[in-house]
């Protein structure tokens, strides 16, 4: 089976203009692979490098050398070189990102926030909404929120408004950046389910979990960051 | 169907742009291409060349050096200098849209806000009233003006709705590019949310392509999907708006991005 996401080499630097131009490596040597339907999962302690790598797949963070090959429509693009515009297309058909926190525009209401990525694929307003009402009420957010922008509600509801916005997606790449971390072992539950469909849909996912009971019931493959550690 | 919205052929092509004032420059060695549907922040500090570069773009001022180039609705792309005075015409009052910060400079103040959006639509023809008036209250509507204020004049107007009713001017007539200048420079916070929703949702829905002049980062992060950082008249740095924001590589573009107050 051909890899989703290729990475080799990758490394990333940051260099600190306003504290005299101070270097922080962050990693490098970063080199996995992520098959279709598999969920590897990064590990290693705080401050190792783990988010940086998830943004460096998504084209948040640049990545100052090496190879990041997304498999997007066909073909394989290397993240780590592409134009902007094509960055913009991979996210739209190919990668989806759950972050940590939620960044949504203010007074915009959560049944919206969670839609949008459909609506920007061309799906219609109602059908779009009718698929964020049922992820919302399988994450146990009550429907009388719906109307409401999720600015307002609390730490772990409002993960579970960007878990669903991120699940909501038929993606072929998905990833994970703590998408627990706040959750009641309720909730938990349902995103280790919502994680077992993407599987089964045939999703590549890379996943950063620190709760290990999670990480046993999800990870396919575990790649130990600390392996990239730059030597400062 | 991915690729619904952002089409193979650049919209308009700025190259080797300048601007001098005498022995002044206040803008050079502008490159870049938009495509359509894609939106492009220009952010920097007062004095960076943002708002002169905004002017060679959209043809309100000669370039000393360089050009722009633009493509026409029969797919050929012209040199905006060598243009006729009916294409030009034809580009300002159809093709392009242009959201002034101050909304006393693209609105008409005392003149009803129907027939401010009706003059852009017989401008180009139009000549039905009752055609025009139903247009302009549907494009209230959209910019979420109550219809009922439609024969009133915008001096009338708090300022968000007047913005609102400026966007409202510039889209009812299809444009492909939007220019904005500051567009929630002069509004309260609480209303430049709103608008800023609303340019979002218009832009998207409209495929519309805009070139956003900003000093405010959390205007460009939340409209752009590229961004264009200036200093000095040159363009420091470019990349993908999170990317630039989130990652920031110049010194000058680590200081604005380190400069945000938090909320």
């Amino acid at each position: 089976m051909t890899a989703m996401i290729d990475i080799t080499n990758a490394e990333k630097t940051f260099t600190m203009h306003l504290q005299g131009g101070v270097e922080l490596p962050v990693v490098r040597g970063v080199s996995f692979h992520v098959a279709p339907g598999e969920c590897v999962v990064l590990s290693g302690p705080s401050g190792a490098g783990k988010s940086s790598i998830l943004k460096m797949i998504f084209g948040n963070y640049r990545c100052d050398g090496g190879r990041i090959g997304i498999r997007h429509q066909g073909t394989v693009i290397d993240l780590a070189t592409a134009e902007p515009r094509q960055v913009l297309s991979i996210r739209r058909s190919t990668i989806g990102y759950v972050s940590q926190f939620l960044r949504a525009v203010p007074r915009v209401a959560t049944s919206d926030v969670v839609a949008e990525p459909l609506i920007a694929n061309g799906v219609a307003r109602p059908e779009a909404r009718a698929r964020a009402g049922a992820l919302l009420r399988r994450l146990n957010i009550p429907e009388r929120l719906w109307a409401l922008p999720p600015s307002t509600f609390s730490g772990g509801e409002q993960q579970r408004v960007n878990i669903a916005r991120g699940f909501i997606s038929d993606l072929p790449i998905l990833l994970l950046d703590e998408p627990t971390a706040s959750l009641d072992a309720a909730n938990r539950a349902v995103v280790v389910e919502l994680i077992e469909e993407k599987k089964r849909q045939g999703v590549a996912m890379v996943a950063i979990v620190h709760d290990d009971e999670i990480r046993h019931l999800i990870a396919d493959r575990i790649v130990d960051v600390t392996l990239f550690a730059s030597a400062a | 169907m991915a690729e619904q919205t952002l089409d193979d052929q650049p919209l308009l092509v700025a190259e080797d742009l300048g601007k001098n004032y005498g022995r002044l420059t206040a803008c050079r060695d502008v490159s870049f291409a938009l495509y359509p549907g894609e939106v492009l922040a220009v952010v920097g500090e007062s004095g960076s060349g943002k708002s002169t570069l905004l002017q060679l773009l959209s043809a309100q001022l000669a370039p000393s050096a360089g050009r722009v180039s633009y493509r026409m609705r029969d797919g050929v792309l012209r040199d905006l200098a060598e243009l006729g005075e009916a294409e030009r015409r034809f580009l300002f009052r159809t093709d392009w849209g242009f959201v002034h910060q101050d909304p006393a400079q693209g609105l008409r103040m005392a003149v009803s806000a129907g027939a401010n959006v009706g003059e852009r639509l017989m401008a180009v023809g139009w000549n039905h009233y009752g055609r025009i008036r139903d247009t302009a209250s549907s494009w209230l509507e959209r910019v979420e003006i109550d219809t009922g204020r439609i024969d009133d004049a915008p001096k009338t107007y708090s300022g968000g709705m007047r913005q609102r009713l400026q966007i409202a001017r510039n889209l009812v007539t299809e444009p492909r590019l939007v220019f904005m200048d500051e567009p929630t420079g002069g509004l309260d916070v609480s209303v430049q949310a709103r608008l800023l929703d609303l340019m979002r949702n218009l832009v998207s829905e409209l495929g519309l392509a805009a070139i956003v002049v900003t000093h405010d980062l959390a205007v460009a992060r939340l409209l752009s999907h590229r961004v264009m950082v200036m200093k000095g008249g040159r363009v420091i740095e470019t990349g993908l708006t999170d990317q630039v924001l989130d990652d920031p590589r110049e010194p000058y573009t680590q200081l604005l991005v380190s400069s945000i107050l938090p909320a």
